[in-house]
């Protein structure tokens, strides 16, 4: 446990004090700092929490943008939906498996790229849409692929 | 249209941030909601707007606040930005562009409904949007527009910005309520509706953002002037997000009633030269198609199901001649069985067999039976789950297995997809 955790937790529960809804943006917060959640981190945020750890699990699983793997220095989410499926998304898709030498859902060897897909982002007026770190980036066609990697985006 | 009055946006730059919203009008409408109105005058003035919640179930907006029971207990006001309907993207783009307008919304609303207590619910995959609403939110606070006493009326609301992480689910609105409460987003059983026990078994409104933006302006130009646009039934101003095979995709703030055909022609900038329409979904991925001769359908919520499909969020996705239906429709299944929360075994199990099925007709390896599988399980979903997302799954499919049989049957009898199984077409870019 970090030591700042604790902090965190204190923080969150100010903010909302009812039933568990400070289990949620506590797991945010760690997550965007560790970049997953480990199952030590899982313990770590059920005794913050007061929780059993099967109970924090519970949760963590069900939500699909809690990491319970570790994940690249950069994940990238390539929307699959029809909008951006219409535009190229699945040619961008490959592309990007192809550059990286992964297949989507796996991380580079190098933990540079975690490459996942994501469910309709609503951001069809700009398909194909992707995101970097959660960030939107798009329309990117198939071809920019290499330019999607290379992409700026706000820390 | 040549004002917007929800996507304002468009026509003013810099409007997310406040100085820049109140120099244009913003919060205008608050300060007139206090001076003005009573709550109880401002439930009626909806009421008698006609609005309708603008999330995907058109349920009127003014009698859903009245279900709120008088019994003392302090109330909750919940905003429902768990936008992830495909085909719609129209609460992404009020929240990151326009925040201040929900803000303003959100205090007339629980000014109304006596809420003292608010929450927005923002969609996990909108980092920039909970940014957004974040800062908006310091900064009403730090304008005196929410907190204890606001500018004096006695009227005190906190409102906080809490953000969900991956789950369509959560766009239902008990299964929001859930995970708000910091559970899995399973969906409740109703009743009890929220109204009665919602947030922490409190009496609780769930409204839309798009509900909720329409307050500022109907607050300033009266009901009256909201009914004076769209239909007797579907009053008002409905902003349709247009996608897929048109021109110009974008969001587009209509009268209620505006033909499909202007929407796509008019406001989207019709399909590519030479294309025409197969079919169009016109309220998000979980409404039936509607085909070309029924491109004259007004967009109301009356007219839509008159023909056959639904309103739903308005997120239209059209679909030209060179898509293929079986492609479009294993996509839009896919989602389901992605998003399906596995509570129900009709919805879990079904969207799976159906994705399955459609993939491997897709792929020219489907049989003759396979359509009549795809029926069955259908109609084993069908009423049969304990929220709306497995009959959500259906929508499409089943029409296109109406509509579209030739091609279904096309893809088995020539063991290949005739148009190349792609969805994407490179002349379109």
């Amino acid at each position: 446990m970090k030591p700042e955790w604790k902090e965190w937790a204190s923080q969150a529960k100010a903010e909302f004090p009812r039933a568990n809804s400070a289990l949620m943006p506590l797991m945010h917060r760690i997550q965007l700092v560790e970049g997953w959640l480990s199952d030590q981190t899982i313990q770590d945020i059920a005794d913050l929490m007061g929780l059993t750890v099967q109970y924090v699990e519970s949760v963590a699983s069900f939500y699909s943008l809690f990491h319970r793997e570790p994940v690249g220095k950069r994940v990238i989410h390539v929307c699959v939906g029809l909008s951006c499926a219409l535009a190229g998304s699945d040619e961008l898709m490959h592309n990007l498996e192809q550059r990286l030498n992964i297949k989507e859902g796996q991380t580079t060897a190098d933990g540079a790229y975690t490459l996942l897909e994501a469910e309709c982002l609503a951001a069809c007026d700009k398909a194909p849409m992707t995101q970097i770190d959660l960030h939107f980036v798009g329309p990117v066609r198939p071809e920019e692929a290499e330019t999607l990697l290379t992409k700026e985006v706000p820390s | 249209m040549t004002q917007h009055y929800l996507l304002r946006n468009l026509d003013v730059e810099g409007i997310d941030r406040i100085d820049v919203y109140e120099a244009n009008g913003g919060y205008a409408a608050m300060k007139e909601a206090f001076k003005t109105f009573k709550p109880e005058e401002l439930v009626a003035m909806v009421k008698k707007s006609g609005l309708r919640g603008r999330g995907g179930a058109g349920f009127p907006t003014g009698m859903k606040w009245g279900f709120l029971p008088n019994d003392g207990r302090s109330r909750y006001l919940v905003v429902n930005s768990d936008e992830a309907e495909p085909g719609t993207f129209k609460d992404r783009e009020l929240i990151e562009e326009n925040p201040h307008q929900l803000i303003e919304g959100i205090i007339i609303s629980s000014y109304a409904t006596q809420a003292s207590e608010a929450y927005i619910y923002c969609r996990g995959e909108f980092r920039r949007g909970a940014e957004q609403l974040k800062r908006a939110v310091q900064e009403a606070y730090d304008h005196g527009y929410l907190g204890a006493n606001i500018l004096g009326t006695g009227f005190s609301l906190e409102l906080k910005v809490y953000r969900g992480a991956g789950a369509y689910i959560c766009g239902e609105e008990s299964a929001l309520l859930e995970s708000l409460e910091g559970k899995r987003g399973n969906p409740r059983l109703k009743p009890p509706f929220p109204a009665v026990a919602g947030l922490y078994g409190g009496p609780t409104v769930v409204n839309n953002v798009e509900t909720i933006c329409n307050l500022p302006p109907l607050v300033t130009y009266g009901a009256d002037w909201y009914t004076s646009m769209g239909t007797e039934k579907s009053p008002g101003l409905k902003i349709m997000s247009v996608s897929g095979r048109v021109q110009r995709p974008g969001n587009y703030e209509i009268p209620l009633g505006t033909p499909l055909r202007s929407l796509i022609e008019d406001y989207a900038g019709g399909l590519l030269p030479g294309r025409t329409v197969k079919a169009v979904i016109p309220g998000g991925s979980s409404v039936p198609l509607l085909m070309p001769d029924q491109l004259d359908t007004p967009l109301d919520y009356e007219s839509i199901v008159k023909a056959g499909s639904m309103l739903g969020s308005g997120g239209c996705i059209v679909l030209d001649d060179q898509v293929c239906m079986v492609g479009a429709t294993a996509r839009l299944v896919k989602f389901y069985r992605e998003e399906s929360c596995g509570k129900c075994t009709p919805c879990r199990e079904g969207t799976y067999w159906m994705t399955d099925v459609l993939d491997r007709l897709e792929m020219g390896m489907g049989e003759a039976h396979d359509m009549e599988i795809l029926a069955d399980v259908a109609d084993n979903i069908a009423g049969k789950c304990f929220c709306p997302l497995g009959d959500a799954s259906l929508g499409v499919l089943v029409s296109a297995l109406k509509h579209f049989r030739h091609e279904f049957e096309a893809h088995v009898a020539e063991h290949t997809c005739p148009m190349g199984a792609r969805l994407y077409d490179t002349v379109n870019h």
